[in-house]
């Protein structure tokens, strides 16, 4: 709590596909990068452990470089002092729980002093009963507490998850976040998040870096890039799941190229490419921006139905989604609908691209 | 009996196959890291007396090991060491020929390996010598161990270059392999069937040792999977 910027990073590295550009800077909090896969996101992380070398840049960490190309600065990764975590846990598989977690303590301590550290950690990830055990012979939650346990014993100065939960299924990967949450809660520190799920960053980030093509698209705090995603990209990975491109008519008012409709923005269409609506903002207030549609489809979900529009007599259009609960769909359940865009829902989107 | 050949073809094969293990793994490991280009070059290079005919490889290495060539004759000069038609001249054989078995048995454990288990280790500090000899190679121990015997196995029946550069020489530079071909030559039979026998028996046993092992490593494998 010294610094308010404990991690900063500025690297370029030019890869086969495509050209990796990544700049940020992150206190003591939670960084989510967010992206879909081959966005990067991954060689990130990868640069900054020291497993990959960027052409160009500078990694500090807690006042300490890690790299810097101009001064000829590359610590090997096991100078680095950062603690990582990957998708499948690489633990060692011809080493049992116990010797695992050792191999995660510093080496220039002592024997006992080793132990004592190891046999605490057991403990506190309840361990104990499984120190004998091989990784092949524990359930996912018992690899990832190991895991855990084996990164946190070597005292690191940051943490990186790389996609620490897309391996698993639904109900476990909700339980082991939760216990990864804690793990960070007490850690206190700069946590670096690799992930392409929305609800999982949401609800572990302060801070999101949405990445497409090997570069940072829009960096902000977690609110503000769910309530403004910016770009196309952002709103796309944030879960937005209506866009269209446009035309812009007036400072407030655009076309909805897709799906053929005239619509008031609350915000000032400059930039804007494309507009963006979530399913669940669409309502039936009646006022500005409402349309008689027809319903395409209509698909139950467990806790709500989303139901696919037209306008009234524009067949050729795409449909959009509207999400609303179960109830209220029964309540209203019709061939048409006459449905509300909010101006202020409407969110108002660039292309990636012609980033500033 | 005499059974000097036995111990000859013994200790010829058991000392080449520790040069070929050492050598085998430590080309196949840094191999795998170098430039695509260097990469298939030095592939090519180092598999060729796989293919090569064991006479071939016995003629070029008189060629720089006999006492009238280059490094023979420096040897000889220097050292007063003469390299060729002693036992131990037969190391050298064995050991171009079988070492492309090693290499490529290697190359293909080292293959499998899972990369990510090397980059945890290295964020958790440990030095690479650790990695290499604590994960890395009980990681690929299996398939290792069986080339390592296989290896073996075919260093106990090299012939070919071994009579080029080691010669047949009864009680002194005698193998398995030299003396079967003496013993036909001369008519011998009984004798001859006998070195069959025990050829036989030992690469009998050693294949085996590498089926029971390939098949331990397919069952840790999937023990692996979870």
């Amino acid at each position: 709590m010294v610094s308010a910027m404990s991690m900063f990073v500025d690297i370029e590295k030019r890869m086969d596909a495509f050209f990796l550009k990544v700049n940020f800077e992150v206190g003591e909090e939670t960084l989510a990068l967010l992206g879909a896969s081959g966005c990067g996101k991954s060689m990130t992380l990868k640069c900054i452990a020291g497993i990959e070398k960027p052409d160009r840049g500078r990694i500090v960490v807690d006042g300490v470089t890690l790299f810097d190309s101009e001064k000829g600065i590359h610590l090997p990764p096991q100078k680095r002092c950062l603690g990582m975590m990957f998708q499948n846990y690489a633990l060692f598989p011809n080493m049992t729980v116990e010797q695992n977690i050792k191999a995660g303590t510093k080496r220039e301590k002592n024997k006992k002093e080793r132990q004592y550290v190891v046999e605490e950690m057991m403990e506190r990830f309840g361990l104990r009963k499984y120190a004998g055990h091989y990784p092949h012979q524990l359930s996912g939650g018992q690899q990832q507490r190991t895991a855990l346990a084996r990164m946190l014993v070597s005292t690191p100065r940051a943490l990186l998850l790389d996609e620490p939960f897309s391996a698993l299924d639904n109900h476990l990967r909700f339980r082991l976040e939760q216990e990864v949450r804690e793990v960070i809660r007490g850690f206190n520190r700069t946590v670096l998040l690799v992930s392409h799920d929305r609800d999982e960053v949401f609800r572990m980030a302060q801070t999101i870096a949405v990445m497409d093509e090997g570069k940072v698209e829009v960096l902000g705090s977690r609110d503000a890039v769910f309530e403004n995603p910016k770009t196309v990209v952002s709103a796309r990975l944030t879960g937005c799941k209506n866009i269209s491109a446009i035309e812009r008519r007036d400072t407030h008012r655009v076309f909805a190229r897709d799906w053929g409709l005239e619509l008031s923005t609350a915000g000032q269409v400059s930039e804007a490419a494309a507009i963006g609506v979530r399913m669940h903002d669409i309502c039936q207030r009646g006022g500005e921006n409402s349309f008689l549609c027809r319903v395409a489809d209509e698909i139950e979900n467990p806790f709500s139905y989303t139901i696919m529009l037209k306008p009234d007599g524009k067949e050729d259009s795409a449909p959009f989604g509207w999400e609303l609960e179960k109830e209220s769909w029964e309540k209203i359940r019709a061939k048409t609908v006459e449905i509300t865009i909010p101006p202020e829902a409407i969110l108002l989107l660039r292309e990636g691209d012609c980033s500033g | 009996m005499d059974w000097f050949p036995l111990i000859n073809s013994l200790r010829i094969a058991g000392i080449s196959t520790v040069i070929i293990f050492f050598a085998g793994i430590f080309s196949a490991y840094y191999i795998a890291k170098a430039p695509r280009a260097v990469k298939g070059f030095l592939d090519v290079i180092l598999t060729l007396p796989l293919v090569l005919p064991p006479t071939v490889v016995g003629y070029l290495l008189l060629m720089a090991l006999g006492p009238r060539r280059p490094i023979g004759a420096w040897l000889l000069d220097t050292f007063e060491i003469k390299v060729t038609m002693t036992w131990w001249s037969a190391i050298f054989a064995t050991t171009v020929v079988i070492f492309p078995l090693m290499y490529r048995t290697a190359r293909g454990a080292f293959e499998s390996f899972d990369e990510t288990l090397a980059y945890s280790a290295k964020t958790l500090g440990l030095p690479n010598y650790y990695i290499f000899w604590k994960i890395r190679m009980p990681y690929c121990r299996q398939g290792i161990l069986a080339g390592t015997v296989l290896a073996f196995a075919r260093a106990l029946g090299e012939y070919g270059a071994t009579s080029m550069i080691a010669g047949y020489t009864p009680g002194h530079t005698a193998t398995i392999s030299t003396t079967v071909y003496q013993l036909w030559r001369i008519n011998d039979d009984g004798q001859a069937f006998k070195w069959v026998m025990i050829n036989m028996a030992i690469s009998f046993v050693v294949l085996l040792a590498v089926n029971l092992l390939e098949k331990r490593s397919a069952a840790q494998a999937m023990g692996r999977r979870r």
